[in-house]
This record gives C-alpha cells, sequence and structure tokens, in this order.
C-alpha cells in the first residue's frame, strides 16, 4: 500500500457512552456508509489522520516517478518508452488528484511538500528500492502496483467523498499498470535466457519488498481499530497481505518464475497460502532512512524544489503582472 | 515518382528530430519543479515518441529493407542519425529545456501545417495527425516562454541566456539541400528556407512578449540534418538509449 504506518490521531476507540453528541452523529453517519464531505463536521483526529495518509499516498506517486523514470531513457522498444511515459505520467496524475483530494481538509499542497521535503513525512517503503534490470519495470507494475490496487479497490469505499472519489479514478488506471506490468514480465519469462534471468533476479528482489508494503501485522494496533472504525481503513494489513499472496503465486507459476520462499506452500485448511514474513527489522531500517535509495530518492526531490524555485517564483511573477495589467485596464 | 532515397532522407529527418527531443524530454520525468510541469513534460515526451514511430515506420516502409522504426531508433549509429542538432543539445536548465522546445515547436507546427497538404498521402496523414498535437505543444512552450521571460529578474535573465545559447543552433532548420529539392520537385514537402518568415514572425511575437532580445547574430551552426557532424552530446544519448537492443541482440521485449 501506499500509506503505511500512518499514525492514527487520537487515543483508540471511544465507546459511545464516551462520545460528545456530534461524534455520536458523526460515527452513526459513517456507520450508514454515507460519505463525509469537506464542509461536512469532522472529529480533528480523523481530519488529523486522513491528512497524513492522503499526503503519504500522495508522496508516494511523487517518488514512485523516480526508480521507473530510471528506466525511461533505456526502454528497449519505442513502444515500450511510450508505455512507461504514459504510466508515469499517470502517477504524476494521481499524486495531483490526492493533493487536491487533501486540500479539501484544509492543508496546501506546498504544505505537504515541505513535510516531505524536511522528512517529516513518508512515503511508501518499496520506492528506496532500485531497479536495476529491464525486467524490474515489469515487477513494479505487477507487484508494487498489484500491491497497491489490492489496498486503494477496498479504499475506493472509504468514508471521506473526495478521497473515495480519487481512489475509483486511481484504481481504472492503476489495473492497466498493472497489466503492462504483467506483460512485460511475459515477454521477458518467454525470452532469451538472459531475459528469463533477469525476469527471476527482478522477482527475487521485489518480493519482500511488495509484501511490507500492507505495513507491519496490525493485529494489536489500538491505531488501526480506529481507522478502521472511521472506514479510512477496510481491511487489516494482514488480511490484505494473504490476499495478495494467494493472487500471486499462480501468476509467478504461469511465469514459470520461483517466488523466493522455500515455506511457501497452499495450505488446504486455511484454503490460502502459507508464507514468510518478511524481514521486519529491514522494513523498520527503509522507514528511518536506512534503505538502499532514501537518500537519493529525497535528493532528487530535494533539487527537483530547489532548483524550480526560480521556475515557480518567475511563473507566479508574470502571473501576478498580468493580472494587475487587468485590473489597470477594467 | 519521388526519388525514394531521398524521401527516406526527408522521413528520417522527421523521425529523428521527434526521437531524439523526445528523449530529451524524457530525461526530465521526476525532477520538474513543479508537478503539472512533470505531466506536461511527459505528456510531451510521449507525443513524440509517438511522432517517431509514425515517420520511423514510414521511413523503414520506403526504404524496403524490412527495417522496423525500432530497427531504425535503436540500431543506428550517430552518423546515421539526421535530427537537428537544437534536439540533441542536453537539457539545461528548465528554462533552456523550455526555449528549446519552444524554438522547436515554432517550426515543427509551420512544418507540419505544410506537409497536410503534401503529394504524398501517408506524409499528409502523418502530419495531420501530429499537427494537432504539436498546436498544443507549441502554445504550452511559447506561454511557459513568456511567463519566464517576463516574470522575476531571475527568471529573464537565465530566459535570455538560455535563448542566446540556442539561438546558433535555430538556421539550421532553414538550411536546404538535394534531399530538399526532391522534396520540393515531387510536391512532398516544401523548401525549408519558404517557413523562414512565418518562423521569425511567430517567434518574434512571442519573445517580444517575454521581454527578450533576439539576437541578430546570423551565424548558425549545422551538420544535424545532413549527419555530417553531431554534437558530442548524441553518442552520449545513444548509449543509454540504444543499450539494451545492443546488448542483447534479437530478444524480443
Amino acid at each position: 500500500m501506499y500509506a503505511q504506518l500512518v499514525k492514527t490521531a487520537g487515543t483508540g476507540v471511544k465507546t459511545r457512552a464516551e462520545m460528545s453528541d456530534e461524534e455520536r452523529n458523526f460515527q452513526d453517519r459513517i456507520d450508514r456508509d454515507e460519505k463525509i464531505e469537506p464542509k461536512d463536521w469532522m472529529p480533528d483526529d480523523y481530519r488529523a489522520t486522513l491528512i497524513r495518509q492522503i499526503g503519504q499516498h500522495a508522496h508516494s506517486e511523487i517518488v514512485g516517478q523516480l526508480p521507473e523514470g530510471n528506466w525511461i531513457t533505456r526502454a528497449p522498444t519505442l513502444e515500450r518508452k511510450a508505455i512507461l511515459l504514459a504510466k508515469v505520467q499517470d502517477e504524476a496524475g494521481h499524486g495531483l488528484y490526492l493533493y487536491c483530494a487533501a486540500e479539501t481538509l484544509g492543508v496546501t499542497r506546498d504544505e505537504l511538500t515541505e513535510e516531505l521535503l524536511s522528512g517529516r513525512m513518508k512515503y511508501s517503503s518499496i520506492f528506496n528500492y532500485p531497479t536495476l534490470n529491464w525486467a524490474d519495470i515489469g515487477a513494479v507494475g505487477w507487484l508494487v502496483d498489484g500491491a497497491a490496487i489490492m489496498n486503494q479497490v477496498p479504499l475506493q469505499r472509504t468514508s471521506y467523498g473526495p478521497y473515495s472519489r480519487a481512489m475509483i479514478r486511481i484504481c481504472k488506471e492503476e489495473s492497466f499498470h498493472q497489466r503492462q506490468g504483467y506483460d512485460i514480465m511475459m515477454k521477458m519469462a518467454q525470452g532469451t535466457d538472459a531475459q528469463r534471468k533477469m525476469a527471476q533476479n527482478a522477482l527475487n528482489r521485489f518480493w519482500y519488498p511488495s509484501l511490507m508494503m500492507f505495513g507491519p501485522s496490525d493485529k494489536d494496533s489500538v491505531h488501526s481499530a480506529q481507522s478502521l472504525a472511521w472506514k479510512i481503513k477496510i481491511d487489516t494489513n494482514d488480511e490484505l497481505r494473504q490476499k495478495f499472496v494467494d493472487q500471486t503465486v499462480p501468476q509467478a507459476k504461469y511465469l514459470g518464475l520461483t517466488i523466493p520462499d522455500e515455506h511457501l506452500k497452499w495450505n488446504e485448511e486455511r484454503g490460502a497460502h502459507d508464507f514468510s514474513e518478511p524481514d521486519w527489522s529491514e522494513f523498520f531500517n527503509v522507514i528511518k532512512g536506512k534503505g538502499p535509495c532514501n537518500i537519493d530518492r529525497m535528493k532528487d526531490r530535494v533539487a527537483a524544489w530547489e532548483d524550480g524555485a526560480w521556475v515557480r517564483d518567475g511563473l507566479l511573477a508574470h502571473a501576478r503582472k498580468k493580472s494587475a495589467a487587468r485590473t489597470a485596464a477594467e | 515518382m519521388a526519388d525514394q532515397n531521398a524521401l527516406f532522407e526527408f522521413l528520417l529527418r522527421m523521425g529523428d528530430n521527434s526521437l531524439i527531443l523526445g528523449h530529451r524530454v524524457s530525461e526530465w520525468c521526476g525532477h520538474a519543479p513543479v508537478l503539472e510541469e512533470d505531466i506536461a513534460l511527459a505528456n510531451t515526451a510521449l507525443d513524440l515518441i509517438g511522432q517517431t514511430q509514425m515517420w520511423l515506420g514510414l521511413a523503414g516502409e520506403v526504404e524496403g529493407k524490412g527495417r522496423t522504426a525500432d530497427d531504425l531508433a535503436f540500431l543506428r549509429d550517430a552518423w546515421d542519425f539526421r535530427n537537428l542538432l537544437l534536439c540533441e543539445l542536453p537539457n539545461g536548465d528548465f528554462g533552456r529545456t523550455l526555449m528549446r522546445q519552444f524554438l522547436y515547436d515554432a517550426w515543427s507546427s509551420i512544418m507540419l501545417a505544410r506537409l497536410i497538404g503534401s503529394s504524398d498521402p501517408r506524409v499528409a496523414e502523418i502530419a495531420a495527425k501530429a499537427s494537432k498535437e504539436v498546436a498544443y505543444h507549441v502554445e504550452r512552450s511559447g506561454d511557459t516562454v513568456v511567463g519566464l521571460g517576463d516574470g522575476t529578474e531571475e527568471s529573464h535573465q537565465r530566459m535570455q541566456a538560455a535563448l542566446d545559447y540556442l539561438w546558433p543552433y535555430v538556421g539550421e532548420m532553414f538550411d536546404g539541400d538535394a534531399v530538399d529539392t526532391a522534396m520540393v520537385k515531387a510536391g512532398i514537402a516544401p523548401d525549408p528556407a519558404s517557413l523562414r518568415e512565418e518562423y521569425d514572425a511567430l517567434v518574434g511575437r512571442v519573445l517580444t512578449q517575454a521581454t527578450l532580445t533576439n539576437p541578430t547574430d546570423t551565424f548558425h551552426h549545422k551538420g544535424g540534418r545532413t549527419g555530417y557532424m553531431h554534437t558530442e552530446h548524441l553518442g552520449h544519448l545513444l548509449t543509454s538509449m540504444q543499450w539494451l537492443q545492443r546488448a542483447y541482440p534479437g530478444a524480443t521485449w
């Protein structure tokens, strides 16, 4: 998922007796599956949590341009180059809708950007992994976008109207992204020995980081319970991770690739696959800035923002001159 | 029937311009000054790569040796490229990238409008499709040149520096040779020099609005569209662009 470890504001789920009238009324609306709109009353903690979650999701889309952009200039055919450009353009567009959704909660895009660049807000851990061979672009579409869809499809039903509507639009494009990723993997898996090697190598490196995208097990989390009650979160991390594994195993088999987990096997009793947990110490290191690409990703984003300051200032100054000239003419 | 060798050369010139410029623009991905610009740059690059597929696809067909657009893009060396030198120049800052885009878009919009009336229906068809996209490109790059030229003191200086750097590469657009003579004779494409007046009027209008000074020096570099002498930059661009095709020959991607 593109928003991990989003800390829910507040002190946990209140009982009905502990709620104020406004809070009870708000919870009733959520329980009736009504959408909450920007001008409606909402608890401060609901607003704060949504800003964190939507902001983190938006930042992930923006930083997520970098590992894929890494291969745009080396895409092997004109068609692949065009598809990848279209995909990365979509990701930037998703960032835009999400920042707009966050703005309806009273925070500006520039404020959120400052939070990202100062390291106070995070983006998904997955984008701190490198894209090293062309099959990585296939693996990103197949596994990373696949994991994102797994989380985002339920979020189409999330309680906050603007977020829900952004997710509906985003999901349509994400499923196209996943298909193009799988299509690259098919070509690689059916290709030369070198291509099959690239495909397996990409799967080896992206498998566990993809499982980490859902965040650690949330069975003990008080915060998670509150977000579930508010329908900001719809399924638990573990439910989504299981669903992802069950969906992906036959796809890997079809490609003739081996998932790098010797404990992976079908559990008849549960009707689901048993699988190994990712290395959570690695996950927490990545979140803390010690992933393979954290420093480079942030350096690139900070440079883009700082080097672009004169452009933003210039365009703003011009817009002001134009509007002053218009006012003077009236 | 037109000289097929000349037509092939002409189509390479069209396709290589959009390929090399599209590649340069795509290098910006994820690094633009503002999100809307990231989207616009990716969109421009995408259009240019789409135009490349059409021009180089037709070039391969005309050549008749079974080469595809991909073969032409990924398996030729620098001396076989026929793009304007302007297209291969490094991006520089955002100002230079947008100035380069505007100087190219202005030419491209005029060229494509003429090619819609080409005697070769395949050329006319590509031009009709591409000119719709380029009409938007030139509007956007022109507006950005105006906004930054007439923005702050810093943005003005940067845009003037970009214009001064790029201007010596503009003249090549209007050079003609035997290929152009053959195209004019067959009614396929206009004489490059015949585009100059309209170009100067369009560019002059935008630069005036942008409060920028149009360089008066008439000297210009050449060697891109003939392939005689590219810049040193092209080889590096091709090194990354062609790497997979060169390293793993015969693979299907």
